[in-house]
Protein backbone atom coordinates (compact mmCIF):
# COMPACT_ATOMS: atom_id res chain seq x y z
CA UNK A 1 0.00 0.00 0.00
CA UNK A 2 2.62 2.41 0.99
CA UNK A 3 4.08 2.08 -2.47
CA UNK A 4 1.32 4.17 -3.93
CA UNK A 5 1.30 6.85 -1.31
CA UNK A 6 2.35 10.15 -2.69
CA UNK A 7 5.36 11.74 -1.19
CA UNK A 8 4.21 15.30 -1.30
CA UNK A 9 0.82 16.05 0.19
CA UNK A 10 -1.01 18.76 -1.70
CA UNK A 11 -3.91 20.38 0.06
CA UNK A 12 -7.03 19.71 -2.01
CA UNK A 13 -9.86 21.25 0.00
CA UNK A 14 -12.11 23.86 -1.56
CA UNK A 15 -12.23 26.75 0.87
CA UNK A 16 -15.71 26.76 2.38
CA UNK A 17 -15.47 29.76 4.63
CA UNK A 18 -17.05 32.01 2.01
CA UNK A 19 -19.80 29.54 1.14
CA UNK A 20 -22.48 31.22 3.29
CA UNK A 21 -21.77 34.56 1.64
CA UNK A 22 -22.05 33.09 -1.83
CA UNK A 23 -25.29 31.33 -0.99
CA UNK A 24 -26.73 34.41 0.67
CA UNK A 25 -25.97 36.40 -2.44
CA UNK A 26 -27.84 33.86 -4.55
CA UNK A 27 -30.68 33.96 -2.05
CA UNK A 28 -30.99 37.74 -2.23
CA UNK A 29 -30.88 37.61 -6.02
CA UNK A 30 -33.83 35.24 -6.12
CA UNK A 31 -35.71 37.15 -3.43
CA UNK A 32 -35.46 40.35 -5.42
CA UNK A 33 -36.10 39.09 -8.95
CA UNK A 34 -38.92 36.64 -8.34
CA UNK A 35 -42.36 36.98 -6.85
CA UNK A 36 -44.51 34.62 -4.84
CA UNK A 37 -46.80 32.29 -6.73
CA UNK A 38 -50.32 33.53 -6.30
CA UNK A 39 -52.24 31.07 -8.42
CA UNK A 40 -51.46 27.55 -9.50
CA UNK A 41 -51.99 27.59 -13.24
CA UNK A 42 -53.88 24.49 -14.33
CA UNK A 43 -53.77 25.11 -18.05
CA UNK A 44 -50.88 24.73 -20.43
CA UNK A 45 -48.88 27.88 -20.95
CA UNK A 46 -46.65 27.87 -23.98
CA UNK A 47 -46.54 31.63 -24.32
CA UNK A 48 -45.99 32.80 -27.92
CA UNK A 49 -43.06 34.99 -28.91
CA UNK A 50 -43.24 38.53 -30.23
CA UNK A 51 -40.96 41.51 -30.77
CA UNK A 52 -43.08 44.56 -29.97
CA UNK A 53 -43.49 44.00 -26.25
CA UNK A 54 -44.76 46.63 -23.88
CA UNK A 55 -44.24 46.50 -20.17
CA UNK A 56 -47.13 46.93 -17.81
CA UNK A 57 -47.06 50.11 -15.83
CA UNK A 58 -48.70 49.19 -12.56
CA UNK A 59 -49.06 45.71 -11.23
CA UNK A 60 -52.09 46.49 -9.05
CA UNK A 61 -54.19 47.27 -12.10
CA UNK A 62 -53.41 43.99 -13.81
CA UNK A 63 -55.45 40.82 -13.62
CA UNK A 64 -54.42 37.58 -15.21
CA UNK A 65 -56.66 35.41 -17.33
CA UNK A 66 -55.28 32.09 -18.52
CA UNK A 67 -56.48 30.16 -21.55
CA UNK A 68 -55.18 26.79 -22.64
CA UNK A 69 -55.59 23.06 -22.63
CA UNK A 70 -56.13 21.76 -19.07
CA UNK A 71 -53.11 20.02 -17.59
CA UNK A 72 -55.29 17.32 -16.07
CA UNK A 73 -56.75 16.30 -19.41
CA UNK A 74 -58.23 13.03 -18.13
CA UNK A 75 -60.37 15.06 -15.77
CA UNK A 76 -61.24 18.16 -17.77
CA UNK A 77 -60.80 17.05 -21.38
CA UNK A 78 -58.51 18.50 -24.02
CA UNK A 79 -60.57 21.52 -25.10
CA UNK A 80 -58.96 24.83 -24.08
CA UNK A 81 -60.43 26.27 -20.91
CA UNK A 82 -60.44 29.68 -19.26
CA UNK A 83 -58.87 29.94 -15.84
CA UNK A 84 -58.96 32.86 -13.42
CA UNK A 85 -57.90 32.90 -9.76
CA UNK A 86 -57.47 29.13 -9.36
CA UNK A 87 -60.80 28.17 -10.94
CA UNK A 88 -62.07 27.37 -14.41
CA UNK A 89 -64.85 29.63 -15.59
CA UNK A 90 -67.17 29.68 -18.58
CA UNK A 91 -67.36 32.60 -21.01
CA UNK A 92 -70.70 33.65 -19.50
CA UNK A 93 -69.12 34.26 -16.08
CA UNK A 94 -66.52 36.71 -17.33
CA UNK A 95 -68.60 39.87 -16.90
CA UNK A 96 -69.30 38.96 -13.27
CA UNK A 97 -65.64 38.22 -12.66
CA UNK A 98 -64.50 41.49 -14.25
CA UNK A 99 -66.96 43.46 -12.13
CA UNK A 100 -65.69 41.74 -9.00
CA UNK A 101 -62.14 42.65 -9.97
CA UNK A 102 -63.17 46.24 -10.61
CA UNK A 103 -64.78 46.42 -7.17
CA UNK A 104 -61.44 45.60 -5.61
CA UNK A 105 -59.85 48.69 -7.16
CA UNK A 106 -60.34 52.26 -5.94
CA UNK A 107 -63.08 54.01 -7.84
CA UNK A 108 -60.91 56.36 -9.86
CA UNK A 109 -58.79 53.53 -11.22
CA UNK A 110 -61.50 51.08 -12.24
CA UNK A 111 -61.42 52.08 -15.88
CA UNK A 112 -57.71 51.36 -16.07
CA UNK A 113 -58.04 47.69 -15.22
CA UNK A 114 -55.86 45.72 -17.60
CA UNK A 115 -56.51 42.10 -18.39
CA UNK A 116 -53.34 40.17 -19.10
CA UNK A 117 -54.35 37.34 -21.41
CA UNK A 118 -51.92 34.50 -20.94
CA UNK A 119 -52.90 32.29 -23.80
CA UNK A 120 -51.30 29.06 -24.89
CA UNK A 121 -49.80 29.12 -28.41
CA UNK A 122 -51.99 26.27 -29.59
CA UNK A 123 -55.28 27.69 -28.31
CA UNK A 124 -57.71 28.64 -31.06
CA UNK A 125 -58.91 32.14 -31.86
CA UNK A 126 -62.54 31.09 -31.38
CA UNK A 127 -62.46 30.88 -27.61
CA UNK A 128 -60.25 33.97 -27.34
CA UNK A 129 -62.65 36.00 -29.49
CA UNK A 130 -65.53 34.91 -27.23
CA UNK A 131 -63.58 36.10 -24.20
CA UNK A 132 -62.83 39.40 -25.93
CA UNK A 133 -66.52 39.95 -26.70
CA UNK A 134 -67.37 39.41 -23.04
CA UNK A 135 -64.60 41.77 -21.95
CA UNK A 136 -66.00 44.41 -24.28
CA UNK A 137 -69.42 43.96 -22.71
CA UNK A 138 -67.88 44.20 -19.25
CA UNK A 139 -66.09 47.37 -20.34
CA UNK A 140 -62.63 46.09 -19.51
CA UNK A 141 -61.11 47.09 -22.78
CA UNK A 142 -57.45 47.34 -21.96
CA UNK A 143 -55.90 43.99 -22.65
CA UNK A 144 -52.44 42.61 -23.10
CA UNK A 145 -51.54 39.40 -24.87
CA UNK A 146 -48.69 37.98 -22.85
CA UNK A 147 -45.69 37.22 -25.01
CA UNK A 148 -42.02 36.50 -24.64
CA UNK A 149 -39.26 38.49 -26.27
CA UNK A 150 -38.34 37.01 -29.61
CA UNK A 151 -34.66 37.12 -30.33
CA UNK A 152 -34.38 38.80 -33.67
CA UNK A 153 -32.41 37.18 -36.42
CA UNK A 154 -29.70 39.39 -37.75
CA UNK B 1 -6.55 37.39 31.28
CA UNK B 2 -8.70 37.43 28.18
CA UNK B 3 -12.26 36.30 28.30
CA UNK B 4 -13.23 33.85 25.55
CA UNK B 5 -15.23 35.81 22.97
CA UNK B 6 -18.82 34.64 22.66
CA UNK B 7 -19.21 33.25 19.16
CA UNK B 8 -22.12 32.05 17.07
CA UNK B 9 -21.24 28.77 15.46
CA UNK B 10 -21.16 29.44 11.75
CA UNK B 11 -20.44 26.02 10.35
CA UNK B 12 -24.13 25.45 9.65
CA UNK B 13 -24.67 28.90 8.19
CA UNK B 14 -24.26 27.65 4.63
CA UNK B 15 -26.82 24.90 5.21
CA UNK B 16 -29.35 27.35 6.59
CA UNK B 17 -28.81 29.70 3.68
CA UNK B 18 -29.18 26.81 1.23
CA UNK B 19 -32.46 25.84 2.84
CA UNK B 20 -33.78 29.37 2.54
CA UNK B 21 -32.58 29.53 -1.06
CA UNK B 22 -34.35 26.28 -1.92
CA UNK B 23 -37.51 27.54 -0.26
CA UNK B 24 -37.51 30.68 -2.41
CA UNK B 25 -36.67 28.76 -5.55
CA UNK B 26 -39.68 26.52 -5.05
CA UNK B 27 -42.30 29.03 -3.93
CA UNK B 28 -41.61 31.92 -6.29
CA UNK B 29 -41.90 32.47 -10.01
CA UNK B 30 -40.20 34.81 -12.42
CA UNK B 31 -42.73 37.53 -13.19
CA UNK B 32 -43.60 37.87 -16.85
CA UNK B 33 -45.63 41.01 -17.31
CA UNK B 34 -44.76 41.82 -20.87
CA UNK B 35 -46.84 41.45 -23.95
CA UNK B 36 -48.67 43.04 -26.83
CA UNK B 37 -50.81 45.86 -25.55
CA UNK B 38 -54.23 46.34 -27.13
CA UNK B 39 -57.37 48.38 -26.73
CA UNK B 40 -60.62 46.58 -27.49
CA UNK B 41 -63.42 48.41 -29.31
CA UNK B 42 -66.55 49.51 -27.37
CA UNK B 43 -69.22 46.89 -26.65
CA UNK B 44 -71.04 45.54 -29.73
CA UNK B 45 -74.48 47.06 -28.94
CA UNK B 46 -73.06 50.54 -28.33
CA UNK B 47 -71.65 50.69 -31.82
CA UNK B 48 -73.27 52.87 -34.41
CA UNK B 49 -74.32 51.41 -37.74
CA UNK B 50 -71.68 50.24 -40.16
CA UNK B 51 -69.72 53.03 -41.72
CA UNK B 52 -68.59 52.35 -45.24
CA UNK B 53 -64.84 52.53 -45.44
CA UNK B 54 -63.35 52.98 -48.90
CA UNK B 55 -61.46 49.94 -50.11
CA UNK B 56 -58.19 51.80 -50.40
CA UNK B 57 -58.16 52.73 -46.73
CA UNK B 58 -58.39 49.14 -45.59
CA UNK B 59 -55.35 46.89 -45.44
CA UNK B 60 -56.89 43.47 -45.22
CA UNK B 61 -55.06 40.60 -43.62
CA UNK B 62 -56.96 37.35 -43.40
CA UNK B 63 -55.82 34.17 -41.71
CA UNK B 64 -57.69 30.91 -42.21
CA UNK B 65 -58.11 27.93 -39.93
CA UNK B 66 -54.91 26.29 -41.18
CA UNK B 67 -52.92 29.47 -40.43
CA UNK B 68 -52.51 30.40 -44.11
CA UNK B 69 -52.31 34.09 -44.87
CA UNK B 70 -54.19 36.24 -47.37
CA UNK B 71 -52.95 39.82 -47.66
CA UNK B 72 -55.09 42.21 -49.73
CA UNK B 73 -56.55 39.20 -51.53
CA UNK B 74 -53.20 37.64 -52.36
CA UNK B 75 -51.86 34.52 -50.64
CA UNK B 76 -48.63 35.14 -48.78
CA UNK B 77 -46.30 32.46 -47.49
CA UNK B 78 -43.39 34.55 -46.22
CA UNK B 79 -44.30 37.27 -43.74
CA UNK B 80 -40.93 39.05 -43.78
CA UNK B 81 -42.13 41.68 -46.29
CA UNK B 82 -45.44 42.31 -44.58
CA UNK B 83 -44.18 45.00 -42.21
CA UNK B 84 -42.88 47.17 -45.04
CA UNK B 85 -46.10 46.68 -46.97
CA UNK B 86 -48.11 47.94 -43.99
CA UNK B 87 -45.76 50.89 -43.48
CA UNK B 88 -46.06 51.84 -47.14
CA UNK B 89 -49.82 51.52 -46.92
CA UNK B 90 -50.09 53.81 -43.88
CA UNK B 91 -47.66 56.48 -45.06
CA UNK B 92 -49.07 56.64 -48.58
CA UNK B 93 -50.89 59.98 -48.18
CA UNK B 94 -52.92 59.43 -51.32
CA UNK B 95 -50.00 58.89 -53.70
CA UNK B 96 -50.76 55.33 -54.76
CA UNK B 97 -54.47 54.73 -55.51
CA UNK B 98 -54.25 51.25 -54.01
CA UNK B 99 -52.96 52.50 -50.66
CA UNK B 100 -54.47 54.77 -48.02
CA UNK B 101 -55.60 58.41 -48.35
CA UNK B 102 -53.90 59.51 -45.14
CA UNK B 103 -52.43 57.85 -42.05
CA UNK B 104 -55.48 58.96 -40.06
CA UNK B 105 -57.88 57.11 -42.31
CA UNK B 106 -55.74 54.01 -42.80
CA UNK B 107 -57.03 50.91 -41.09
CA UNK B 108 -55.19 47.64 -40.79
CA UNK B 109 -57.84 44.97 -40.59
CA UNK B 110 -56.90 41.59 -39.18
CA UNK B 111 -59.49 38.90 -39.67
CA UNK B 112 -58.92 35.42 -38.37
CA UNK B 113 -60.89 32.22 -38.25
CA UNK B 114 -62.12 30.51 -35.11
CA UNK B 115 -59.63 27.77 -35.89
CA UNK B 116 -56.57 30.02 -36.23
CA UNK B 117 -54.00 29.33 -33.55
CA UNK B 118 -53.11 32.02 -31.06
CA UNK B 119 -49.46 31.72 -32.05
CA UNK B 120 -50.17 32.78 -35.63
CA UNK B 121 -52.46 35.57 -34.47
CA UNK B 122 -49.79 37.00 -32.18
CA UNK B 123 -47.23 36.77 -34.97
CA UNK B 124 -49.36 38.84 -37.35
CA UNK B 125 -50.49 41.30 -34.69
CA UNK B 126 -46.84 41.73 -33.75
CA UNK B 127 -45.95 42.63 -37.34
CA UNK B 128 -48.81 45.13 -37.59
CA UNK B 129 -47.82 46.78 -34.32
CA UNK B 130 -44.17 46.76 -35.36
CA UNK B 131 -45.11 48.76 -38.47
CA UNK B 132 -46.90 51.37 -36.35
CA UNK B 133 -44.21 51.57 -33.68
CA UNK B 134 -41.57 51.98 -36.38
CA UNK B 135 -43.50 54.91 -37.82
CA UNK B 136 -44.03 56.47 -34.38
CA UNK B 137 -40.41 56.03 -33.48
CA UNK B 138 -39.31 57.64 -36.74
CA UNK B 139 -41.60 60.59 -36.19
CA UNK B 140 -40.41 61.07 -32.61
CA UNK B 141 -36.76 60.62 -33.58
CA UNK B 142 -36.05 57.69 -31.30
CA UNK B 143 -35.58 53.98 -31.92
CA UNK B 144 -38.49 51.56 -31.87
CA UNK B 145 -37.33 50.06 -28.60
CA UNK B 146 -36.97 53.44 -26.92
CA UNK B 147 -40.41 54.47 -28.09
CA UNK B 148 -42.05 51.42 -26.57
CA UNK B 149 -40.18 52.03 -23.33
CA UNK B 150 -41.38 55.62 -23.30
CA UNK B 151 -44.94 54.52 -24.02
CA UNK B 152 -44.89 52.31 -20.94
CA UNK B 153 -44.39 55.22 -18.58
CA UNK B 154 -46.41 58.27 -19.57
CA UNK B 155 -46.40 59.91 -16.15
CA UNK B 156 -43.05 61.46 -16.93
CA UNK B 157 -43.73 64.70 -18.90
CA UNK B 158 -40.67 64.17 -21.11
CA UNK B 159 -41.90 60.69 -22.03
CA UNK B 160 -45.37 62.06 -22.69
CA UNK B 161 -43.91 64.68 -25.03
CA UNK B 162 -42.03 62.07 -27.06
CA UNK B 163 -45.06 59.81 -27.10
CA UNK B 164 -47.39 62.55 -28.33
CA UNK B 165 -44.91 63.65 -30.94
CA UNK B 166 -44.65 60.11 -32.27
CA UNK B 167 -48.38 59.46 -32.33
CA UNK B 168 -49.34 62.83 -33.82
CA UNK B 169 -51.76 62.37 -36.69
CA UNK B 170 -51.31 58.62 -36.84
CA UNK B 171 -53.72 56.66 -34.68
CA UNK B 172 -53.01 52.97 -34.30
CA UNK B 173 -55.94 51.64 -36.30
CA UNK B 174 -55.55 47.91 -36.00
CA UNK B 175 -58.99 46.41 -36.26
CA UNK B 176 -59.54 42.85 -35.17
CA UNK B 177 -62.62 41.55 -36.91
CA UNK B 178 -64.98 38.95 -35.52
CA UNK B 179 -63.54 35.58 -36.61
CA UNK B 180 -65.17 33.49 -39.30
CA UNK B 181 -66.51 30.09 -38.38
CA UNK B 182 -65.07 27.82 -41.08
CA UNK B 183 -62.63 26.08 -38.76
CA UNK B 184 -65.32 25.13 -36.25
CA UNK B 185 -65.21 25.92 -32.56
Amino acid sequence: MSKFRKKTKVKQDIPTSSMPDVVFMLLFFFMVTTELRKTAVDVQQRIPQATQLRKLQRKTLVTNLYIGEPKKSEQYGTEPKIQVDDTFIETGDIILWVNRKKDELPENEREQLTIAMKVDSEAKRGIIADVETELRKANARKILYAALQKTEKR
Amino acid sequence: MAKPLPEIPNASMADIAFLLLTFFLVTTTMPNDKGLSMQLPPPPEAQTEDIKIPERNMFKIQVNSSDALLVEGEPMADVSGLKDMIKKFILNNGADPKNSDSPEKAIVSLKTDRGTTHKRFVEILDIAQAAYYDIYADQAGVTNEEFRKVASDLNDPENKRIYDKGREGIPMNISIAEPTKAGGN
